[in-house]
């Protein structure tokens, strides 16, 4: 497992720490409150381990996705940071303070998987219930404005479609007017274009510097909405890096045929194929990405004519993290096996 | 409460709970008038029977009033808005207080539609005797709001109804809103213990002459408080802790 991901695995994966040192750098240089802080953060619930030892710095004004499958740790992580729930063993620092205080402060402006608007309230009314516990709220009409919940500002929040219920729990959000945003799984339960119009908002929130930070498992939305993005699965962060790699990374592509006679050696020479493996009569090559995978493909039917059974499929998303995390866990000789810990580690949010 | 908006807005969604007002407004009034209606010129041991059912009713509603705000709490458990609320600056005192103040707004409700009701059967008191019978229903129903807390924070939604019903039922059955069931004995005994008893019994203030409830009740009263409130708290961390 570890050779299929071979040549790019230690590359990207050192470079997402090295930029977590650098800023872990400026900060204590600095010596100044700022950004967002976890250090060694872990949390476990029974014998399941949902959070081991993360550490992250995020600068201010960053957006940073959480990507990862479910049972990742992402939501365990965000309720930490919001201080939703205490760490067994670390810290999170938020502009310098705990959690708690922050919140007290009113700097944070969360948005949970849960947390369905109350009822018999109007969208405006409940608008206005959330400025008033705020020391420095925005205003109202320009919440409304801004997350497009105006046009139905005086509906109960009860009668509300999916994607408006999303934009309500947005505002809720926004109304503290946040240095920090975190959403969790923003665009869970809305349909594709909800989510398109949701991220449109986003976009405007963000570009006034607010750092913002939001899981998800759609790469595409870590992608298009983020400056960085922590891949995290199994409780681990596996790579941190901007979209472009992370997105090479996870957006592999894999080549299987039935061919005799042929050394992985001579195969890895196909143009595209980042790495090659044989099991049996069969061989696996690994590619970057859909236009390496198909030129890779020609060149080995040119080559190899006698090649049979040909399959290209994607990595996919799931199982990219559950190679990464294979890995990382030889890696880390921590004593746990695989196949035991990936089971336990699902089904966590 | 420095919040009044919050608490403004806490009040109004209280208001406009239909169901809400259906048990805690609505069928006080219709057992009152079912009940004494037909008695309305009944006079027993030298008290008008209206005005003796009016206390009882008045002990049932305003309790009923006061454990509802219960069934919000674990409403707004159940919908993840209670975590929503813990990622505000808004202290978790400040949510419980509204939910108090709320829920004692609607029991001064419940109370002011028993005494029109009463009044439309001929019950008079003065103003002295209303007020009386006011604060101390009011102090009576501290160990009902702290028990509602804890409720809130104890079940869900779906069995909070039917527990609610039952346990304002009962409360109110062995506190004497519906009559005395117990008239002396070990059992007398036993519903002096109870803090719906001495609800009953400070609605019921205005009877006698004597006024005030005896030493007993203002011990229960703060006993009950003070042991509810100890029960809400672990029952509220334990809550607060679970994993989700």
């Amino acid at each position: 497992m570890f050779e299929t991901f071979g040549p790019t695995t230690p590359r990207i994966h050192l470079e997402g720490l090295s930029i977590c040192e650098k800023v872990v750098d400026v900060t204590i240089a600095d010596d100044r409150p700022g950004g967002i802080v976890l250090s060694h953060l872990t949390k476990s619930f029974g014998d399941v381990q949902a959070v081991r030892s993360i550490d992250l710095t995020i600068a201010t004004g960053e957006i940073v996705a959480l990507l990862g499958p479910n049972g990742a740790g992402k939501t365990t992580t965000i309720d930490m940071v919001l201080g939703l729930s205490q760490p067994d063993k670390g810290s999170v620092t938020l502009f310098g303070m705990t959690p708690a205080n922050a919140v007290k402060a009113g700097l944070i402006g969360g948005m949970l998987q849960t947390g369905t608007p109350v009822q018999y309230l109007s969208v405006r009314e409940l608008i206005t219930m959330m400025a008033s516990i705020y020391p420095h709220p925005l205003d109202v009409d320009e919440v409304l404005h801004l997350t497009g919940t105006f046009e139905f500002a005086e509906r109960p929040t009860t009668k509300l479609s999916g994607g408006q219920t999303q934009r309500v729990r947005f505002a809720v959000a926004l109304v503290a007017d946040p240095d920090l945003l975190v959403l969790d799984e923003p665009t869970a339960a809305i349909d594709v274009e909800g989510r398109r119009d949701f991220w449109n908002i986003m976009r405007k929130v963000a570009a006034q510097g607010k750092t913002v930070i939001f899981a998800t498992h759609y790469l595409e939305e870590a992608d298009a909405f983020a400056d960085r993005i922590v891949l995290m699965a199994r409780g681990r962060i596996v790579a941190d890096g901007p979209p472009t790699e992370i997105k090479a990374r996870v957006g592999g592509r894999v080549i299987r045929a039935t061919l005799l006679d042929v050394a992985t050696s001579e195969l890895s020479t196909i143009v595209g194929v980042t790495n090659a493996e044989r099991r049996g009569d069969a061989v696996t090559l690994a590619c970057a990405d859909s236009d390496s995978s198909d030129r890779a493909l020609r060149e080995l039917l040119a080559r190899y004519p006698g090649a049979r059974d040909l399959e290209v499929r994607g990595v996919g998303l799931e199982e990219a993290f559950l190679e990464l995390t294979a890995d990382n866990d030889e890696d880390a000789d921590d004593g746990l096996g695989f196949s035991d810990d990936g089971t336990k580690g699902h089904g966590l949010g | 409460m420095k919040n009044l908006t919050y608490l403004k807005f806490e009040i109004l969604r209280t208001l406009r709970n239909r169901r809400f007002l259906i048990f805690s407004l609505v069928f006080p009034l219709v057992l009152f008038f079912a009940v004494a209606g037909p008695n309305k010129n009944v006079v027993v041991e030298g008290i008008h029977f209206p005005l003796y059912y009016m206390t009882g009713m008045a002990a049932w509603g305003s309790m009923t009033a006061m454990l509802s705000s219960g069934a919000r709490i674990a409403a707004e458990r159940q919908i993840g808005w209670t975590r929503q609320m813990k990622i505000t600056p808004l202290s978790t005192r400040s949510y419980f207080t509204a939910k108090v103040l709320s829920g004692y707004m609607m029991s001064i409700f419940a109370l002011v539609a028993l005494a029109i009701a009463g009044t439309t059967l001929g019950v008079r008191l003065s103003a002295v005797q209303w007020l009386t019978m006011l604060l101390l229903l009011l102090v009576g129903l501290v160990p009902f709001a702290i028990i509602g807390i804890m409720l809130g924070h104890l079940m869900k939604v779906d069995s909070l109804g039917p527990a609610l019903g039952g346990i304002t039922s009962l409360f109110a059955l062995l506190g004497g809103s519906f009559g005395p069931i117990f008239q002396s004995g070990v059992m007398l005994n036993v519903v002096k213990d109870i803090p719906s008893y001495w609800l009953v019994q400070a609605s019921q203030s205005v009877l006698s002459q004597s006024g005030w409830p005896p030493l007993q009740a203002w011990v229960v009263i703060v006993v009950w408080s003070l042991a509810m409130t100890r029960l809400a708290i672990r029952v509220y961390r334990r809550d607060t802790l679970r994993v989700l």
